[in-house]
C-alpha cells in the first residue's frame, strides 16, 4: 500500500513540474541561507561561508537532479521523451506516418468491422434461456429435407416423446386489422401454448399463456410484440385486458414481449395469437403447416432425440399409411436454423478481412524495416554514444506503438461506419429474417477482438525493426555509404514477406473470381419466364364481403379488366403463388388409369388466370392454355410443366391424359390441355419441381398476387397499379408492390452470391493493390541498393535489357511464388466456401489462369519502373555516388 | 577530517526519523546538522542527499512537510513524524537492533582473538 502511494505520487509528479521545482528551489534557498548564516556566525568572511554551505550540500544542481529523480519516474520521464521524439520523427517523415496509419486503420477497421457482424450472428447467445438446449424439430419427406408438421401429427409426437422436456410448435400467420386508415394486412405468428415458457421468455408485461389457452374452446388471446405495442398502443400500460380485432375476430391482450426478444424464424410478427386450432388444416393429417420447437431434457444427446422422434415417425407411419407415407423426423440446434444461412458469408466476410489486415500489417512492418535501415547510421551513432539496447529497442515499440494506437482509433471509428453501412445495405426483407443485426455494435466482446488485433499488430511491429537491430554493427553502420550484410538481410525479409503478401493477394483475387462466376452462372439460369417489365404485387380481399365463389370470381375479374385498361399496361394475369417463390404448395396426384400402390407424387400446384402464360411470356410447348370462361362451371383442366410430363409421361403424350387426388375422388379429376416450358417456381439455385398450373376461376380465392406486364418503366406504374385495384372497394388490401427484377436482385440466393462477390472483390481488389505496392518497395528497395553494383555492369559494358532482366527476373520470381503458393492455397480455400460457389468447381482452372495472368501482370507493372530507373543508371554517377 | 564513513540508503532514513522525533519539527538543515553532531562528525553527509530521502518518507507517508519561520526569522520548510511515521520508527528501531546484535555476536569472538 506504501509502496503504491509513493508510486501514485511520482506518477502525479510527472504533471505537476514547475510548481514542484520552484519549490524545491525555495527550500534549498533557505537551506543555504541559514548554512550561511551559521557559517557568518562561526566567523567566516561571506563569500567563505556562502563557498562552503555550496560545498557541503554538494551543488544546487545535482541536488536538484537527485530531488527530481525521486520526485517522478525517471523511467516513464525517458518514456514520455522518446515518445516525443517518435512523434517528431512521424511528423518529418508525412508521407510514411500517412501510408502507415491509413493501411492499418484499413486493416484494423475491416476486421473489427466483420467481427461484429460474425459476433453479432454467430457468437452472442440467442436472447433465450439456455439457447443450446433448443432444438428444432420437424418432419421430413423424401423431397424435403425440413418439411413442416401437420396438427395431428404434432399432438402425437407431443404425446409419445421420450426426449423433450417440451416440445411445441410455431407458424407464420397473415393477419388484417381493421385500423382507422382501412384495413391493414400485418405479419403474424401463431404458437402453442408452453412456446414462450419453453424458450424461457417471459412477457416485459402481463402474462404469457396458459397451458390449455391453445385449445379450441379457449378465449382468444394474443402477446403484443414490444415494437407493436410501441407503434400501435403508444407503449402504454392499460392495453393489458384490451380487445382487438383480428381477421374479423375479437382477440384478448394478455402480454407484452421484451424489447430485445426475437425469434427469426418468424418474421416480424406484430401479433403472436395461440393455434386457434379450428377445422380445415388443422384436422387433416396432410396438411402441414407448422414448426417445432423443443427443449431437450438433461443428459439427452441431440442423436438420442433424433433417435427418438424418428421411432414416432415410424410408428405414425405404420399406423397412418395413407397420410405419412415416408414422412421422416429432423432435428437440428435452434441456432443452425436461426444463423445458419448466413455462416458461410460471414465466416467469409471475416476470413476476407483478416486476410486484408494480414496484408495490411506486412506492408507496414516492410515500410518500418525499410525505415530502420535508412536509420542505421542514427542508431549506430546512438549506440556508439552509449545508448543501451534496450533503450533503442523502446524508441521502436514506441513508435510501433504510436502507429497502431493511432491507427486503431482511426479503424474503431471507421468500422463504426462501415457495419452501418454494410448493415444498410441489407435488403429489408431479408433484415426481417435476421432480426439478431439489430443489436449490431461496438460492444465489449467486439472491443476485445480489437485490442486482441492491435496488440497483434503493435507486437509486429516492434519486433520487425528489434530483429533488425540484431544485425547492427556499430563500426559498419558508422562507415559513410557502407552498404553490407544488414541490406542483404532486409532482401531476404522483405521477399518473403511479399510472398505472403502475394499469396494472400491470390487467395482473395481466387475467392472473388470464383464468387464473380458463380454469380454471373446463377442469373444465367433461366427463370423459364422474360423477368424484365413485370410489376408484382399481393391482394387480399375481406373474406365477409366475398365469402362465396362467385362473389371472389367476379373480384377477379374486376380487377383483370380494370388493371388491363390502365395506360402502360399490356397485361395482367393473377396467381396463388408468385414464380422464383419457393417448391411447396404441392398437391399428392394419382393418375386416371394407372396402377397405384400409395405412392406420394408430390408435386407444385398453382392457380393462375387464364392470361398468366401470355403475361409471364412463359413457352407453350404443346396444347392450350386456359380461358377466362373456364370457371367453376366448366370441366377441371391443367397446363403441366415439362419437368411433369417428362416424370411421369415419358415417350408418351400427356395431353388428354387424367389425374386426380390419392383416392380420385371424382371432383379432383382434372384433365391436361398443354404442356409450358419449366417456370422456375423455387430459387434460382433450386431444382425444378414437377408443377400443374390450374385455372383460378376454378377454385377462386380472395388473396392471390397480381403480375402486370408493362410496355414502359415498370416501377412507375406500380402506384397507379395500386389505385385501380383499391378503387374497386377500399377495402382491398395490397402489399409486397414490387418488381419482377428488384424480386430476382433481392431474393436470398442470388443476394447472398451478389454481396460476397462484391465483399470478396472489394477485399481481393486492396489486397492486390497492397499486395502489389509491397512488391514494388522491395524491388525499388533492391534496386536502390544495388546502384552500385548495376552502375559498375553497366560501365563494362552491359546492356539495358540486360539490367531490366536482371531486376524483372528478381521481381518474377517472387511474383511466381506468390502466384504458386496462392493457387495451391486458394484450392483449398474455395473448397471451403463450397456451399457458396453455384456450377463452379473450386479448381476452375479459367478462374486461376485470369486470375495469375492479372496478378502477375500487376507485378510486372509494378516492377518495371524501378527496373526502368535501374536500366537508365548513369555509371559515371553510380560511381561516384559513395 | 579523519576517515569518515559513508552511510548507506537505510540508515539515512532511520536516521532522520530519530532525529525528528527527538527534536520535533525540523527543516532540511537541521536535520542535517543533528546527523552530523550526533555522529560525532564522524560521518560524511552530502546535505543534498537529504532531500531526496525526505521527499521518500514524506511520499511513503511517514512524514509530512509544512512551510515555518525558523528562529533567525528565515523560511524554511518543517517536516513532522505522522502517526504511522511513528509506529514505523519503533518497527525499524526494533529491527536494527535486532540485525546490529545478531553481527555484533559474529564479530565479538573475533575482536577476542586479535
Amino acid at each position: 500500500m506504501r509502496k503504491l502511494r509513493a508510486w501514485l505520487l511520482r506518477f502525479k509528479g510527472l504533471f505537476l513540474k514547475d510548481a514542484r521545482e520552484r519549490e524545491f528551489a525555495d527550500e534549498i534557498e533557505s537551506h543555504l541561507q541559514m548554512h550561511i548564516d551559521d557559517n557568518i556566525r562561526a566567523g567566516m568572511s561571506p563569500q567563505e561561508a556562502r563557498r562552503v554551505a555550496l560545498m557541503k550540500l554538494g551543488g544546487i544542481d545535482q541536488a536538484k537532479e537527485a530531488y527530481r529523480d525521486r520526485a517522478t519516474l525517471p523511467f516513464l520521464e525517458s518514456v514520455v521523451q522518446d515518445l516525443r521524439f517518435t512523434l517528431r520523427q512521424l511528423r518529418k517523415n508525412p508521407a510514411f506516418t500517412f501510408t502507415a496509419t491509413v493501411m492499418v486503420a484499413l486493416g484494423i477497421g475491416a476486421s473489427v468491422a466483420s467481427f461484429a457482424f460474425v459476433d453479432a450472428a454467430l457468437i452472442k447467445p440467442l436472447p433465450y434461456q439456455n439457447p443450446s438446449r433448443l432444438l428444432f424439430v420437424t418432419e421430413t419427406t423424401p423431397d424435403i429435407p425440413r418439411a413442416n408438421f401437420s396438427y395431428p401429427d404434432y399432438l402425437d409426437w407431443k404425446k409419445l416423446n421420450r426426449a423433450f422436456d417440451s416440445l411445441e410448435v410455431y407458424g407464420q400467420r397473415g393477419l388484417v386489422v381493421s385500423t382507422s386508415a382501412g384495413m391493414e394486412m400485418v405479419d403474424g405468428a401463431r404458437v402453442s401454448a408452453g412456446f414462450f415458457h419453453t424458450l424461457g421468455v417471459s412477457p416485459l408485461l402481463g402474462r404469457d399463456f396458459y397451458a390449455g389457452e391453445d385449445l379450441p374452446e379457449a378465449p382468444r388471446t394474443l402477446i403484443l410484440s414490444y415494437a407493436s405495442w410501441q407503434k400501435r398502443f403508444g407503449g402504454k400500460q392499460e392495453i393489458i385486458g384490451q380487445s382487438i380485432t383480428l381477421n374479423e375476430i375479437p382477440y384478448v391482450i394478455i402480454g407484452v414481449l421484451p424489447q430485445h426478444f426475437h425469434f427469426a424464424p418468424v418474421e416480424n410478427p406484430e401479433f403472436w395469437t395461440t393455434l386457434d386450432p379450428g377445422r380445415g388444416c388443422f384436422i387433416r393429417r396432410s396438411c402441414h403447416f407448422l414448426n417445432g420447437v423443443a427443449r431437450l431434457k438433461d443428459g439427452v444427446a441431440i442423436e438420442a432425440a433424433l433417435a427418438d422422434v424418428t421411432r414416432i415417425a415410424k410408428d405414425l407411419e405404420a399406423q397412418y399409411p395413407d397420410s405419412n407415407r415416408n414422412q421422416g423426423a429432423t432435428v437440428a440446434p435452434l441456432s443452425e436454423i436461426i444463423v445458419g444461412d448466413v455462416k458461410p458469408i460471414l465466416l467469409l466476410l471475416l476470413a476476407g478481412a483478416v486476410l486484408l489486415l494480414l496484408i495490411a500489417c506486412i506492408n507496414v512492418a516492410s515500410l518500418l524495416l525499410v525505415r530502420s535501415e535508412t536509420r542505421r547510421r542514427e542508431l549506430s551513432v546512438r549506440r556508439a554514444l552509449g545508448a543501451t539496447r534496450s533503450r533503442l529497442i523502446r524508441q521502436f515499440v514506441i513508435e510501433g506503438l504510436v502507429i497502431v494506437v493511432v491507427g486503431s482509433i482511426a479503424g474503431l471509428i471507421s468500422s463504426h461506419w462501415a457495419t452501418q453501412i454494410l448493415k444498410g445495405l441489407i435488403p429489408t426483407d431479408m433484415m426481417a429474417g435476421m432480426p439478431y443485426l439489430n443489436d449490431l455494435g461496438l460492444n465489449s466482446r467486439v472491443l476485445m477482438f480489437a485490442l486482441a488485433v492491435a496488440g497483434f499488430a503493435a507486437a509486429l511491429f516492434s519486433f520487425t525493426p528489434t530483429f533488425r537491430l540484431s544485425t547492427l554493427d556499430v563500426r559498419e553502420g558508422m562507415a559513410e555509404g557502407s552498404r553490407g550484410s544488414a541490406g542483404k538481410v532486409w532482401r531476404r525479409i522483405g521477399s518473403k514477406l511479399v510472398i505472403l503478401e502475394l499469396t494472400t493477394a491470390m487467395v482473395l483475387l481466387v475467392g472473388a473470381g470464383l464468387l464473380a462466376k458463380s454469380f454471373y452462372r446463377l442469373l444465367r439460369v433461366g427463370a423459364g419466364f422474360e423477368t424484365k417489365h413485370l410489376i408484382t404485387m399481393r391482394v387480399r380481399a375481406p373474406l365477409s364481403a366475398y365469402e362465396k365463389d362467385e362473389q371472389a370470381l367476379a373480384l377477379q375479374r374486376k380487377v383483370v379488366d380494370e388493371v388491363k385498361s390502365l395506360p402502360g399496361v399490356t397485361s395482367i394475369a393473377l396467381a396463388t403463388t408468385l414464380p422464383l417463390s419457393f417448391n411447396g404448395n404441392t398437391d399428392w396426384i394419382r393418375f386416371v388409369g394407372r396402377a397405384y400402390n400409395g405412392e406420394h407424387n408430390e408435386v407444385n400446384q398453382r392457380g393462375v388466370s387464364s392470361d398468366y402464360f401470355q403475361t409471364l411470356q412463359a413457352n407453350l410447348l404443346r396444347g392450350r392454355t386456359f380461358t377466362d370462361a373456364e370457371d367453376m362451371s366448366k370441366p377441371q383442366v391443367v397446363v403441366i410443366n415439362q419437368t411433369l410430363a417428362k416424370k411421369y409421361f415419358p415417350g408418351e403424350d400427356s395431353i388428354g391424359q387424367r389425374f386426380g387426388d390419392t383416392d380420385l375422388n371424382p371432383k379432383s379429376i382434372k384433365e391436361i390441355i398443354g404442356i409450358v416450358d419449366d417456370i422456375r417456381e423455387g430459387p434460382l439455385d433450386s431444382e425444378i419441381w414437377p408443377a400443374y398450373y390450374y385455372p383460378i376461376n376454378q377454385h377462386p380465392d380472395i388473396g392471390y398476387s397480381v403480375v402486370v406486364r408493362t410496355s414502359q418503366a415498370d416501377q412507375s406504374l406500380i402506384p397507379t397499379v395500386s389505385d385501380a385495384i383499391r378503387g374497386i372497394d377500399l377495402r382491398i388490401n395490397i402489399s409486397s408492390q414490387t418488381t419482377m427484377t428488384q424480386r430476382v436482385n433481392d431474393a436470398p440466393t442470388v443476394y447472398l452470391r451478389r454481396s460476397s462477390t462484391w465483399l470478396v472483390g472489394g477485399f481481393a481488389a486492396v489486397a492486390l493493390l497492397l499486395g502489389v505496392v509491397g512488391l514494388y518497395g522491395v524491388i525499388a528497395y533492391s534496386v536502390s541498393q544495388r546502384t552500385r553494383e548495376i552502375g559498375v555492369r553497366i560501365a563494362l559494358g552491359a546492356q539495358r535489357s540486360t539490367v531490366y532482366r536482371l531486376i524483372l527476373k528478381e521481381a518474377g520470381a517472387l511474383a511466381l511464388a506468390g502466384i504458386v503458393i496462392g493457387i495451391g492455397c486458394a484450392i483449398i480455400g474455395a473448397s471451403l466456401m463450397r456451399k457458396l460457389l453455384f456450377g463452379t468447381p473450386p479448381w476452375d482452372i479459367t478462374t486461376l489462369v485470369c486470375v495469375a495472368v492479372v496478378l502477375g501482370a500487376s507485378a510486372l507493372l509494378a516492377s518495371f519502373l524501378p527496373a526502368r530507373r535501374a536500366a537508365s543508371v548513369d555509371p559515371m554517377t553510380a560511381l561516384r555516388a559513395e | 577530517m579523519g576517515t569518515k564513513t559513508e552511510i548507506w540508503q537505510g540508515t539515512l532514513a532511520l536516521m532522520i526519523l530519530k532525529t525528528i522525533k527527538t527534536l520535533g519539527p525540523l527543516h532540511g538543515y537541521g536535520i542535517a546538522r543533528r546527523i552530523e553532531q550526533i555522529s560525532g562528525d564522524r560521518l560524511s553527509l552530502n546535505y543534498g542527499t537529504l532531500y531526496p530521502s525526505l521527499l521518500k518518507l514524506e511520499q511513503e507517508g511517514w512524514i509530512a512537510s509544512e512551510w515555518g519561520l525558523s528562529d533567525n526569522n528565515r523560511k524554511a520548510k518543517y517536516y513532522k513524524l505522522t502517526r504511522s511515521g511513528r509506529k514505523q520508527l519503533a518497527r525499524e528501531e526494533k529491527g536494527w537492533n535486532q540485525t546490529t546484535a545478531i553481527v555484533a555476536r559474529f564479530l565479538e569472538p573475533a575482536e577476542d582473538q586479535s
